[in-house]
């Protein structure tokens, strides 16, 4: 008999995916709030001056993306990423549909890894929703312009652009971990409920004990910190200390996190249905 | 799958939560070409069991093996030609019956599975459903649903879980039908059940499980015998006439169907009871003379009644065609 691979699986997930109404709730979201933020700024005055590249928004459309990754990291791209990751394993529970495919052909570790990817995927497709989004409507309202960086120099529009792209992909890297934090939370309480809002919180008490009085010497080892490490990126000459720091950060969040799904997944009895 | 190994073996097959032992070192095979029959009240361990059994949960002792592979050790591998559903399958609500098989069959491997769906959905009766969302199908298509998903695997046995519940007659009568068609083709059927008569329509053999622990085990025919020759009466007072069954020495019980189920008591000793219904003025309406019934024996076995009949031998026989 031939066995169904990790892709089969994967694809399928995708397929599930893209028949749930929840999955449409979090890429409207990542549509929208671009959109939004651009209808803002094109009705009224001011800039977000208060956070990086807030002042630079009206001089270049590039400069939308970036505000927006800060302004996501507090809530919006968290929870985008928990709707799918806490819902892919806890799901199946509530439907009573990991007896049906776990009567099948196919390994229990394939499914956790098709899941795995599938969740992985739609944060992916989220934040480079959000990103495509932001440039264009960025574009129409204030130009492909250059990009003046952190160190105040500018920077052409061209390498701009391939900068808030790398910027994205690096910001990624935490969502991925916070993703890895939600399949977790999904194979432990088999709750999409608690699992979502759990992952939700999760990012939330990162970001309180990033401000909490005398806990600041925690702040380079929180999640939510990892979130701003692309603005390395934008400072002269390049600063990799926190994009390095990022990627291993979230790893160490992310692998036991990933881990201990992956064992809860593998060993659980599969009692509901 | 191994060559020889019998579809089904449990040896010492124990689940323990906490304090509460669910499964008690079950010991049971079913041969090839067995319909076999696990019968138990509500609660008793079947579906615990059938669980363990397909890799679904482990096992805190004993072992399940299908066909030799033990699915705690072989994985996926383990259920090789072996298909079927606990409880009520379950299906994604949002697609439709035909992209479930699909779904099915692709984590089949593909191929033959996929190639069967159509015959599997004209099988059951759904292809006119099939592309409807499974959040529309009524509890008897989902079930009907479920035995075109155990047979697109093109099994060597069905595992069914409890196939008829919640089925109107209808359903259940075509529930049976399609097993019955199944075994006749050679293939092995282990059909866990609280219904006694569809055990007894289906099966040759059968496992009575109470309490997590196995009964009996063995063939329906010697069970049916060991349970003694049955007389049925319909009286004009099936209480007084069972006061006097009980008077002369003959064991009874008034049944679902409010007959009077006699057992026990030869020729003259019933044709003596006749004569004390004429004198108490009970009329005989009907009386009729049958053999053992499952649903006697197993309420004797399940209920503890007093005169338990003298258990056939618990070994497993090779396989008996006798119920199709």
């Amino acid at each position: 008999m031939t066995r169904p691979r990790v892709l089969t699986v994967y694809l399928w997930e995708l397929r599930k995916l893209a028949r749930q109404k929840r999955t449409y709730l979090g890429l409207g979201a990542a549509l929208i709030v671009p959109i939004l933020f651009v209808a803002a700024l094109h009705f009224q005055n001011g800039s977000p001056n208060d956070v990086a590249f807030g002042r630079y928004v009206r001089e270049s459309g590039l400069a939308v993306p970036l505000v927006l990754l800060l302004f996501g990291s507090i809530w919006l791209f968290p929870l985008i990423t928990a709707l799918v990751a806490g819902d892919i394993i806890a799901a199946e529970d509530h439907n009573g549909t990991l007896k049906t495919i776990l009567t099948r052909s196919v390994d229990r570790g394939h499914v956790f890894a098709g899941k795995t990817l599938a969740a992985a995927t739609y944060a992916a497709l989220a934040l480079s929703l959000t990103g495509v989004v932001a440039v264009v409507a960025g574009t129409l309202q204030s130009g492909f312009n250059p990009l003046t960086d952190l160190s105040g120099q500018p920077v052409s529009a061209r390498r701009s652009l391939m900068l808030v792209a790398a910027s994205f992909l690096v910001y990624l890297v935490p969502i991925l971990a916070i993703a890895c934090f939600g399949l977790c939370l999904s194979a432990l309480t088999r709750n999409s409920a608690a699992a979502v809002v759990g992952t939700l919180m999760f990012a939330l008490l990162m970001q309180l004990i990033g401000i909490l009085p005398g806990l600041s010497g925690t702040q380079p080892y929180l999640l939510s910190t990892q979130l701003s490490a692309w603005q390395g990126f934008f400072r002269v000459p390049t600063d990799w200390l926190p994009i390095v720091r990022g990627l291993w950060v979230s790893a160490a969040y992310g692998l036991p996190a990933l881990m201990i799904a992956y064992l809860t997944f593998l060993r659980r009895d599969v009692t509901g249905g | 799958m191994s060559e020889g190994a019998p579809p089904v073996e449990m040896r010492a097959l124990s689940k323990r939560y906490g304090e509460r032992l669910a499964v008690d070192a079950v010991d049971l095979t079913v041969q090839a070409g067995d319909v076999y029959g696990y019968l138990g009240p509500n609660g008793a361990g079947k579906t615990t069991s059938l669980r363990m059994l397909l890799g679904l949960i482990r096992p805190t002792e004993g072992v399940a093996r299908l066909f030799g592979k033990d699915p705690q050790v072989s994985g996926a591998r383990a259920l090789d030609g072996v298909a079927g559903f606990v409880e009520a399958p379950c299906f994604y609500p949002y697609l439709s019956g035909r992209k479930n098989l699909e779904l099915c069959a692709a984590y089949d491997g593909g191929g033959e599975a996929n190639r069967r769906i159509d015959e599997s959905l004209d099988l059951v009766d759904l292809a006119d459903r099939a592309k409807d969302r499974v959040g529309s199908y009524s509890h008897g298509m989902k079930q009907r649903l479920g035995i075109a998903g155990a047979l697109i695997r093109n099994p060597k046995l069905l595992v069914l879980d409890e196939p008829t519940t919640g089925l109107d007659p209808a359903g259940m009568r075509d529930m049976r039908e399609l097993v019955r068609r199944l075994a006749s083709e050679g293939l092995t059927v282990m059909l866990s059940s609280h219904l006694m008569s569809e055990v007894e329509e289906l099966c040759n053999r059968v496992a009575i499980i109470r309490g997590g622990s196995i009964l009996f085990d063995g063939a329906l025919d010697e069970l049916l015998k060991s349970d003694g020759e049955s007389r049925r009466l319909r009286s004009s007072d099936q209480a007084q006439a069972a006061a006097i069954a009980t008077r002369l020495g003959i064991a009874n019980r008034i049944g679902d169907s409010g007959e009077l189920e006699l057992t026990g008591g030869d020729d003259e000793l019933i044709s003596r009871y006749t004569v004390e219904l004429g004198r108490a003025g009970v009329g005989i309406i009907e009386l009729t003379t049958g053999r053992g019934s499952l649903e006697h024996f197993f309420f004797q076995l399940t209920e503890g009644e007093s005169e338990a009949p003298a258990l056939p031998a618990a070994e497993p026989e090779p396989a008996v065609a006798a119920a199709r």
